[in-house]
């Protein structure tokens, strides 16, 4: 299934090295989309981190007296050292963020490459597939597009929980001014919460993407760094037939 | 072997160049580098608060109110926090007790508590938002800070309210804020002159502001065309300034 949008991947670029053997070049992620990542990638783990240190000032979702403690976090789990230097982190990323986030989601919709990430009804008969593929070793099942179905949902998962740490997060900013936002929520209080469940969903999702991450290798890393493969060509002669 | 959307040339490039190209393609690491530099962080986040407060400045609209309440959704005033910056209780000579107001206005001068009981007085049930994520729906009675404004003459062009408390505690708000229908100098919670802890004779409530823009124990009010270095103690040490919600 081709679609215009298509065309921004897959391009294919042969180059040649110093020992003149070819090498193809598939280029994969456009710009926009390796800068958003980029960014969000150091975003999130910023605002996550001045996050918890934020909720440490009032680590409950409850009243302030009597006040009963949700957690108690380790020293690590901060950023900023208090919860001045962590709104400071905090403020700064936030916009960095947001840039990201609509930067990506105004070129994906532009492009119509959102279909390539966001899972839909036909993917969701291939999911259990692939989940036996990883875990018990079965044959890795045929699959068309850029990504696996079971990808798909992680992404748009994730997405989603990006998402609603953004809406939440401008909700806990200006509550009156986005008075319906937090009505929406349900609560200020809830606000929180769901602030604070949409960051456990974001980072729920890093473990498992760095591990895949590393299983795919180098080139599948490089190709979100500079956008594109190399894949050695085997030589072939005029009929296209492989060369010893 | 081509396709339709290949652009595959004979040699357009060789791998040195895509290497070089990968390499400044990894500039982006240097920025995340540079947050390990206290003095290019603090630049940074002077940036990201400067922004956060000029949002917050655009997206202020006077008519939004803050939500009110009903009567018994109020928390008890025995449990509504007293939050207090070094003492709980200033000492404060209630008897002969002032607010000296001064800068743009055309009535400056020492104010005292029946000067306030004399403006048009409001009762409201609003919540009390803190920076640190509690909230608290208290019932507050004061004057409107903008009739105040009004009977001291404040200058309409002059952009800034700065008071400051018994406490040590100083703050400064925008002047939309201030002239909110909502903004009220507080004489009195729950029907009851304000007690000591709770910012005794007179505080600032604010219910489009978080919590440590509600100054309390005022002595002095002025008012700015210039917003002074000295913003608020919390915002001179990492707070955003505008602290509006």
């Amino acid at each position: 299934m081709k679609r215009p949008a298509a065309k921004e991947f897959h391009r294919e670029q042969t180059l040649v090295d110093r020992r003149g053997e070819r090498w193809r070049a598939i280029f994969e992620h456009p710009a926009p989309v390796r800068l958003a990542h980029w960014a969000i990638a150091l975003a999130v783990p910023v605002l996550a981190l001045s996050g918890l240190q934020i909720f440490r000032a009032f680590p409950s979702f409850g009243t302030k007296i009597p006040q009963e403690d949700l957690l108690n976090l380790p020293l690590w789990a901060g950023l900023g050292g208090w919860l001045g230097g962590a709104l400071q982190w905090h403020f700064t990323f936030m916009w960095l963020f947001f840039a990201a986030a609509l930067a990506y989601a105004s070129y994906q919709i532009a492009t119509g490459n959102w279909r390539q990430v966001i899972v839909s009804r036909r993917d969701l008969a291939g999911i259990l597939p692939m989940v036996r593929h990883y875990l018990g070793g079965a044959g890795k099942p045929d699959y068309a597009g850029a990504y696996n179905p079971l990808q798909k949902l992680a992404y748009t998962t994730t997405l989603g929980a990006g998402a609603l740490a953004g809406l939440s997060g401008l909700a806990l900013w200006k509550p009156v001014q986005l008075g319906w936002l937090v009505a929406v929520l349900g609560g200020f209080q809830m606000v929180r919460i769901w602030h604070f469940l949409a960051m456990c969903g974001l980072l729920a999702f890093v473990p498992g993407h760095l591990f895949m991450v590393a299983l795919a290798g180098w080139n599948n890393f490089r190709s979100m760094w500079t956008g594109f493969k190399l894949d050695e060509v085997e030589p072939r002669d005029d009929a296209g037939a492989p060369v010893d | 072997m081509k396709s339709d959307n290949s652009d595959d040339r004979e040699v357009p490039h060789t791998t040195g160049s895509a290497t070089r190209r990968e390499l400044v393609k990894m500039l982006p690491i240097a920025f995340a580098a540079g947050l390990f530099v206290p003095s290019w962080r603090k630049k940074l986040f002077a940036v990201g608060l400067e922004w956060s407060d000029r949002v917050a400045q655009a997206t202020f609209r006077p008519q939004q109110l803050a939500p009110v309440f009903a009567d018994s959704e109020l928390l008890p005033l025995d449990r509504f926090p007293y939050n207090y910056y070094l003492v709980a209780d200033p000492e404060i000579d209630l008897e002969g007790w002032y607010l000296e107001v001064s800068g743009a206005v055309t009535r400056p001068g020492r104010y005292r508590v029946a000067d306030f009981a004399r403006l048009p007085k409001v009762v409201q049930n609003t919540r009390l938002v803190c920076v640190e994520g509690w909230e608290a729906i208290g019932n507050f009675g004061g004057a409107h800070l903008a009739d105040f404004l009004d009977f001291v003459g404040a200058d309409p062009e002059a952009g800034f309210v700065e008071v400051d408390c018994a406490d040590d505690y100083y703050q400064s708000i925008d002047m939309a804020s201030a002239r909110h229908q909502q903004s009220l100098l507080c004489y009195e919670m729950y029907g009851r002159a304000l007690d000591r802890g709770h910012g005794a004779p007179l505080r600032l409530a604010l219910p489009t502001k978080l919590g440590y823009k509600q100054a309390k124990f005022l002595t002095r009010l002025k008012v700015s065309r210039v917003l002074g270095a000295r913003r608020g103690l919390w915002e001179d040490q990492g707070y955003d300034w505008h602290g509006g919600l």
